[in-house]
């Protein structure tokens, strides 16, 4: 008889309902950030200057977390930085994991021809130092979030392949995978049926910290002025310019680092916790 | 009339001379169960892939025929020899553990191939299914159509892969070692499960196995293998009598015996291996001045 432990409700537990729940926080900032924010993100006054946070003596009211040495609200710079931030961790995430799960499954699955061919470009791929690599794509095509995500997906593609490969190599061999080829299914549909739902769990693990990680490079590239190059607030960005007067405003380099680390760590946390609730095996 | 037929099969290690099978020719009839025995390395694991097409890459197939149902496997094109091994064959594995995925729970894996190789419709097929895991005997078949493989047991687990091999109405299942993965009181049940289904369904079954007791059990005819040589093709009966070659004496010999467990074990005598391996290297160098 079957046992118990498909009986056993597997709770979401903390981990899962903070990092959903910041990360739902910030999509709605980054989609309704006109509607939210207090103040203009661009808007610069002078006179407001350098104010502190709400809670310190001197604050200006309407400007929750203080002011820029433009007097730029810092909030809704935040807000708004998140559009950026978000667009980058989504788009450039899921383009890495499809390109990189797809060529890793390839390879794993049908090894021969395509899987040295695949993996070999993986190891020159990798040879290349990858900050380097990013910058010098970006000098070749110019500052902008397209370039950001081509960099992105171009550095870190090889991170999936890698991994899924080594884990379809795994699943290839087992004997439902034989079973499959004996009952005459094609190789793409044993792929899709048989070894991807094994491979899912890991893919979204990677995913999702992939989202992080492309957060990160995001506000590096930003923080050494290689990202958007218009006025468009960034995490990264108003973390460099924050740099600056960090004795006078500590604000300005402070709740932005917050936001970016809260968000890389929910990534993060996020895949960890879908795989403890829904990969069936775990059960 | 035989279903499947091998003659004179051999395969090496692909691009290499160094072959696993010898000329190997065998028969099963419908009806019929034909054990395959050797020790580890003798190649009747191979002869099973060999017969269903999943040979692994470095293992290529360099002469001999297979035939099934008298139509000559090799001459097809790879598509349709999938597609005719996918309508008449299927494959009981090894490990029980392994062969189910983990991640599907068990009605898609059984009714797949309903739908695959029969064209049924899924409902008919779950009905199907039922019926089958009802026909090896497990209970509360809807129940475990919902499960996932880890919520099973072995035993439960090899059951439903026997009923799986036999859902579409394959003409010829190759069974490979299916009880060495389970424990002694199991295995029983499992060999009379495997012996009644294929009696009643009329299936031509090669039942690959290293134990010569369930041998004795289950089959009608064996075939001895060393070397990728079939040394001794015999009816069970005619085997246990009297065997003919020496080195399946010597195998026999070196069986357990039930009536007398504290019999010390009889190694295969060095002379009766090196004897077998002269007619080996013998048939190895015929095959290279041809």
């Amino acid at each position: 008889m079957a046992d118990a432990r498909s009986l056993v409700k597997r709770r979401a537990g903390p981990r899962l309902w903070l990092s959903a729940g910041w990360i739902g926080l910030v999509v709605l900032a980054a989609v309704f950030a006109p509607l939210i924010a207090p103040q203009d993100p661009l808007a610069q006054d002078l006179f407001l200057g350098r104010m502190p946070p709400f809670w310190m003596a001197g604050a200006e009211p309407g400007y929750w977390l203080g002011t820029d040495s433009l007097g730029r609200d810092v909030l809704s710079r935040i807000i708004f930085g998140a559009r950026i931030a978000l667009s980058v961790a989504l788009v450039a995430g899921g383009i890495t994991c499809i390109l990189g799960a797809g060529l890793g499954l390839m390879a794993g699955y049908m090894r021969g021809w395509v899987d040295t061919v695949i993996s070999r470009f993986i190891d020159i791929w990798m040879a290349f130092p990858p900050v380097l690599f990013s910058i010098l794509l970006i000098a070749v095509m110019g500052p902008g979030l397209i370039s950001i995500i081509v960099a992105i997906v171009v550095i870190d593609w090889t991170r999936f392949a890698r991994v899924i490969r080594a884990e379809a190599m795994g699943q290839g061999v087992m004997d439902y995978v034989a079973s499959a080829r004996v009952v005459g299914r094609g190789r793409i549909s044993t792929m899709l049926t048989e070894i991807l739902p094994n491979v899912l769990p890991t893919i979204v693990v990677l995913l999702t910290l992939e989202m992080g990680i492309a957060v990160i490079i995001e506000a590096i590239l930003s923080f050494v002025n290689l990202s958007i190059p218009t006025d468009d607030p960034t995490w990264g960005g108003m973390i460099s310019e924050g740099r600056i007067s960090i004795n006078q405003a500590w604000w300005v380099l402070v709740f932005p680092l917050i936001a970016l680390f809260l968000t890389v760590l929910a990534f993060s946390q996020l895949g960890e916790g879908l795989k403890n609730r829904y990969d069936p095996v775990l059960r | 009339m035989t279903y499947l037929e091998l003659k004179g099969l051999s395969a090496r290690i692909t691009r290499q001379n160094h072959p696993l099978l010898r000329s190997v020719s065998l028969s099963v009839a419908p009806g019929e169960v034909r054990g395959l025995v050797g020790e580890s390395g003798a190649g009747k694991s191979m002869i099973g892939k060999a017969v269903l097409g999943i040979l692994p890459k470095a293992v290529e197939v360099t002469g001999g025929e297979i035939l099934l149902g008298g139509e000559d496997l090799q001459r097809l094109s790879d598509k349709d020899r999938r597609h005719r091994i996918g309508q008449t064959c299927a494959l009981i594995p090894q490990d029980p553990l392994t062969a189910l995925n983990p991640s599907r729970r068990i009605a898609p894996q059984i009714t797949d191939r309903l739908v695959d190789i029969l064209g049924w419709e899924r409902a008919r097929a779950v009905a199907r299914a039922e019926e089958l895991l009802d026909e090896v005997r497990i209970q509360d078949p809807a129940r475990v159509m919902r499960a996932y493989p880890h919520e099973l047991s072995g035993g439960m687990r090899q059951r439903i892969l026997i009923a799986s091999a036999f859902a579409a109405a394959p003409k010829l299942i190759v069974a490979d070692e299916p009880t060495t993965a389970l424990d002694v009181t199991v295995q029983k049940q499992i060999l009379k499960l495997i012996r009644d289904m294929q009696a009643r369904h009329g299936t031509a079954l090669l039942f690959v196995t290293h134990d010569l007791g369930i041998v004795s059990k289950v089959c009608n005819r064996l075939s001895v293998l060393y070397g990728g040589m079939v040394v001794e093709d015999n009816d069970v009966p005619g085997f246990f009598a009297g065997p003919r070659h020496a080195y399946s004496r010597a195998l026999l010999a070196a069986t357990p015996k039930y009536t007398d467990p504290s019999a010390s074990l009889t190694p295969v005598p060095d002379q009766v291996i090196a004897d077998v391996r002269a007619e080996i290297d013998a048939f190895d160098r015929e095959r290279a001045h041809v």
